[in-house]
């Protein structure tokens, strides 16, 4: 026979005054294996809270339910004050007396019942919960950050810096990422490459930091704590043990006319080439796509058509036959710091429904460009050495029309969500572009002004005040060429007229997309991400660097569209997140997670396929001889998050999950 | 291949030989055009200008009568007609409290099982039959390609093509040999029904896409569309007078153009009826001119 105490809080008023609590400590008082029921104002208080320790050592309770507040607010106080007095604490359960029922009711009569029937549910299930220990799991103290833009740079920094090891993990052949192709930025115009290449320079030389450019996650196994990733080493065809940066070979390709990457397809690169100058690491790769050697080996020419790197080359760097290699690291954290794409108009989509914007004739008319284009443009490092000059003739426009929320906040073109950055930098851009052209005329078209931060509504005042932007709210129907100038068919809403310009150049303020191939990265980490790709974090707002796996943290552009302010914070909060969870040896976790029974597992794993964590593994059960009896399903009490998707699913009802148990549920619901 | 055919008012009267060149063109491509027995007004401008109910009811009475006819899809040849047809068939299905509306004046049983295609859709599916019975060449032939307003919009009621940067007649216009060349205002309006009551707009809107056509170095427009062949045609006269871009452009409707090639007579496509003289054309692949006494005034 058990040995219950009910403790019933009146939370001052807050359930006092519409639950009769000496009614309901009476009525749960009288049910069998109740030996002790009390009422008091505030049980949450340290008198409250000697009532209860008192009650356990004098009566030798054998389970506590405390009526009070939400489990969320207190379950941790009480069940600390239940060890305290030396019961397990797991022993220890709340009904939640307030949120669900004095908060949201009014009849005396009818709460007092309900609560009556909240504490009987708790003091049945009680019954059956068993004592269960906390579980501790070792934490492999390094972390792994994918991605080196500037959120990925940020977290590693701050990690590393607070003594732990990390790994940085970049696709590209350098990290940088986008920030490293701006030319300033908003809202206080500093040049980017002169805050970030320092940064760069920092993470290729910190004692803590193992940087591994040009590589992809390949696997991803393990839990919090102990997750092992497989990484591929991309081929560059440079050994980058050899190569010492000095930039022979690209002056000896002759393969000069492809159209980089960093610059946009503005400017042109080498077939071996480093995305651009400050690269870190400064290391060069071959473009097989583009080099006239791998382009023979593919058509099977047995001659090596082209080897004017590798016979420049003083060190013997370069190795035609690299392959991808592969290495595993095991890290206790891992940090995604992915960044974005830009919504390319006009190019083939990956979808249907974000087909559109043919109208604006981008890639058909040359001096219509994206943002990013034009960032290069007035980039000091671009190709155009900081020259606003329009890509079709290189003479310089003077009116410039830029368009905002391109594909932004429009749904017929598969994207509702607002990008958050594009009114800030169309107000730098019509601000660079009149410092650069005086005499120069720039035209916005808006839907809405969104400048919300520090000093950046001041900023866009400064563009339209100060540098004299044209702001017209409205949309642009279509362009098309008219001569030398592009003709722009618009409507300014706020006078009703349409709006005719003949601009020199047309620049796009495209929508941020998440990167491609986010979906597989997010299911090798078993992270999950929204319609549009972008990776979801625990709680909106008090979780917000946290994902639903634990130990796998998100920061910056990847998780939604964000500034460099929004995606720097982010990541030292991821830092602080990994480093909160290196401050221990041992990871402490509640054990309520799934547990099987090996005896009628029949080993059909169907709780494999419904985990949303992969938490469950297969388990071979051998005789005392070695011979294989039957595999069944066991679970990572690592990754467990406790969700009891499987125990719903088990047909033989095999998996239970602790302090769920289905004699619990069964008792609770009986009661009632 | 059988297809329910929808003629409209237009193709009867101004646009008669968009009728005629298109069953010429039809018989060659093995198409078997089934008109819809006592069909009706679409109710384009009039109807949906002033009662929503009247302009989803009338083409809805069309494709019930074409459902019973057992027809699986229905041409439009018309521009404007295949666009009240396309929007009663959307808002059957999208808009109940329309459809129910509909339902109590056409009665029950309808199922709106009933396709609608254009010109453009249905020429677009013959490709390759047009490529191989195409006869006379048509090389060195620069067609603009006019959707004008209607043909692909709204694209959630057409579901065919791009709606900004379609192709569809391009391709065609490939498909027989001659080549549509790339402009800027294959979408622009043309002035619709406005040809009558506000004719400068219409003139003023017409040069524009003429002397783009021209820019672009294309010798004959083709045109899907009643409406705007009779403003680009018949309207040209007053265009050419304000000066600006030289002589006379042919407007040819699609099935005109792919019956040339496919080897028809220019009586039968209709092309003495135009206003302006198609024959610079028909001497280029040598044709014999539309006899005068054939012509009939529509």
């Amino acid at each position: 026979m058990s040995r219950v105490g009910v403790f019933i809080c009146h939370c001052g008023e807050n359930i006092g005054r519409t639950v009769d609590c000496s009614r309901v400590a009476q009525a749960l008082g009288e049910l069998p294996g109740v030996v002790h029921s009390v009422d008091y104002k505030y049980m949450c208080s340290d008198p409250g809270q000697a009532l209860i320790k008192q009650a356990i050592q004098e009566k030798g309770l054998d389970g506590v339910v405390v009526g009070a507040c939400s489990p969320h607010m207190h379950e941790k106080t009480f069940r600390k004050a239940a060890a305290g007095a030396g019961l397990n604490p797991f022993l220890c359960e709340m009904a939640n007396l307030r949120e669900h029922c004095s908060w949201i009711h009014e009849d005396r009569e009818k709460a007092t019942r309900k609560a009556v029937d909240l504490g009987r549910f708790i003091v049945e299930k009680i019954k059956f919960n068993r004592p269960l220990s906390t579980i501790f799991i070792p934490v492999e103290r390094r972390a792994l950050v994918i991605g080196g833009g500037i959120a990925g740079i940020q977290a590693a920094l701050d990690i590393a810096d607070g003594g732990r090891e990390v790994i940085l993990i970049e696709k590209e052949p350098s990290i940088g990422g986008h920030m490293s192709q701006l030319s300033e930025t908003f809202p206080t115009l500093d040049c980017s490459q002169c805050i970030l290449t320092p940064r760069m320079v920092e993470v290729a030389q910190h004692p803590h930091i193992k940087l591994l450019a040009y590589s992809e996650v390949e696997s991803v196994d393990g839990y919090i704590g102990n997750f092992q990733v497989k990484i591929r080493r991309k081929a560059r065809y440079v050994d980058e043990t050899k190569c010492n940066g000095c930039g022979e070979c690209q002056k000896e390709c002759p393969n000069k006319k492809i159209p980089g990457e960093f610059d946009q397809g503005l400017g042109m690169r080498t077939a071996i080439y480093v995305p651009f100058p400050q690269a870190v690491p400064n290391i060069p790769v071959i473009d097989r796509a583009n080099c006239a050697l791998f382009r023979g080996r593919a058509k099977g020419v047995k001659k090596v058509v082209c080897s004017k790197c590798a016979e420049v080359c003083g060190r013997k760097a370069i190795d035609f036959d690299q392959q991808d290699t592969f290495v595993t690291e095991n890290v206790g954290a891992i940090v995604v710091a992915t960044g974005y794409q830009l919504y390319s108009i006009g190019k083939e989509q990956d979808s249907d429904s974000l087909r559109g914007y043919g109208e604006y004739g981008y890639g058909a008319i040359p001096d219509v460009i994206d943002g990013l284009q034009f960032e290069r443009l007035a980039s000091a490092s671009g190709p155009t050495g900081g020259k606003i000059l329009r890509p079709s003739d290189g003479k310089e426009p003077k009116t410039v029309v830029f368009l905002q929320c391109i594909g932004s906040r429009d749904p017929a073109k598969g994207i509702e969500y607002c990008s958050k950055i594009c009114c800030m930098y169309v107000a730098k851009h019509t601000m660079l572009f009149h410092h650069k052209v005086h005499d120069g005329k720039a035209v916005v078209f808006y839907m809405d002004i969104r400048a919300g931060g520090k000093g950046y509504d001041e900023f866009v005042r400064r563009a339209i005040e100060e540098s004299h932007a044209l702001y017209l709210r409205g949309r642009v129907s279509r362009m098309y060429r008219n001569g030398d100038t592009i003709r722009v068919h618009g409507i300014d809403t706020l006078s009703g007229e349409p709006v005719v310009i003949d601009a020199d150049m047309v620049v796009l303020a495209t929508a941020m997309r998440a990167q491609p191939g986010i979906a597989a990265l997010a299911q090798k980490l078993s992270v999950s991400y929204d319609q549009h790709g972008f990776l979801n974090e625990a709680h909106p707002k008090l979780r917000p660097v946290e994902t639903n796996t634990a130990g796998v943290f998100v920061a910056g552009a990847c998780q939604a569209p964000r500034d460099i302010p929004d995606s720097v914070a982010m990541a030292s909060a991821t830092a602080s997140k990994v480093l909160g969870l290196f401050s221990k040896e041992l990871l402490e976790r509640e054990p309520l997670i799934a547990c099987v029974d090996r005896l009628t597992c029949a080993g059909c794993f169907h709780c494999e396929r419904v985990c949303p964590y992969g938490a469950v593994e297969r388990k071979s059960l051998m005789d005392g001889k070695g011979r294989l009896i039957k595999i069944v399903a066991e679970v990572n009490q690592g990754v467990c998050q406790g969700c009891g998707t499987c125990q719903a699913t088990c047909p033989s009802k095999s998996v239970e999950l602790e302090g769920f148990r289905d004699e619990q549920i069964y008792a609770a619901v009986n009661a009632l | 291949m059988k297809i329910g055919y929808f003629p409209g008012c237009s193709l009867h009267a101004t646009a008669r030989e968009f009728d005629e060149s298109l069953r010429a063109v039809a018989a060659v491509l093995d198409i078997d055009l089934e008109e819809v027995r006592d069909w009706a007004c679409c109710g384009a401008s009039s109807a949906h200008a002033t009662s929503h109910v009247l302009s989803v009811a009338l083409p809805t009475r069309t494709l019930a009568l074409a459902e019973k006819q057992k027809l699986d899809r229905v041409l439009a040849p018309c521009a404007a007609c295949y666009n009240r047809l396309a929007t009663a068939r959307y808002a059957l299905n999208h808009d109940k409290k329309t459809a129910a509306q509909v339902q109590s004046i056409v009665g029950d049983g309808f199922n709106n099982s009933v396709g609608v295609v254009s010109i453009a859709q249905l020429l677009s599916e013959a490709t390759a039959e047009i490529r191989r019975q195409a006869k006379v060449p048509l090389s060195g032939w620069k067609v603009a390609c006019y959707y004008g307003c209607l043909l692909v919009r709204p694209p959630e009621v057409c579901g065919f093509d791009d709606a900004e940067v379609p192709s569809s007649l391009e391709s065609i216009v490939s498909a027989t040999g001659a080549t549509p060349v790339k402009w800027d205002m294959s979408l622009e309006c043309c002035g619709g029904g406005f040809s009558l009551s506000r004719t400068a707009s219409v003139v003023r809107l017409g040069r524009l896409i003429l002397q783009s056509a021209k820019n672009a170095g294309a010798q004959v427009i083709v045109v899907a569309c009643p409406m705007c062949h009779s403003n680009l045609d018949f309207r040209q006269k007053a265009m050419l007078e304000r000066g600006g871009f030289g002589d006379a452009m042919p407007i040819l409707f699609l099935s005109q153009l792919v019956g040339l090639s496919i080897g028809l007579d220019p009586i039968r496509l209709g092309l003495h009826r135009h206003f302006v003289s198609t024959q610079p054309l028909l001497d280029r692949i040598g044709a014999a001119k539309p006899q005068p006494e054939h012509r009939e005034q529509a």
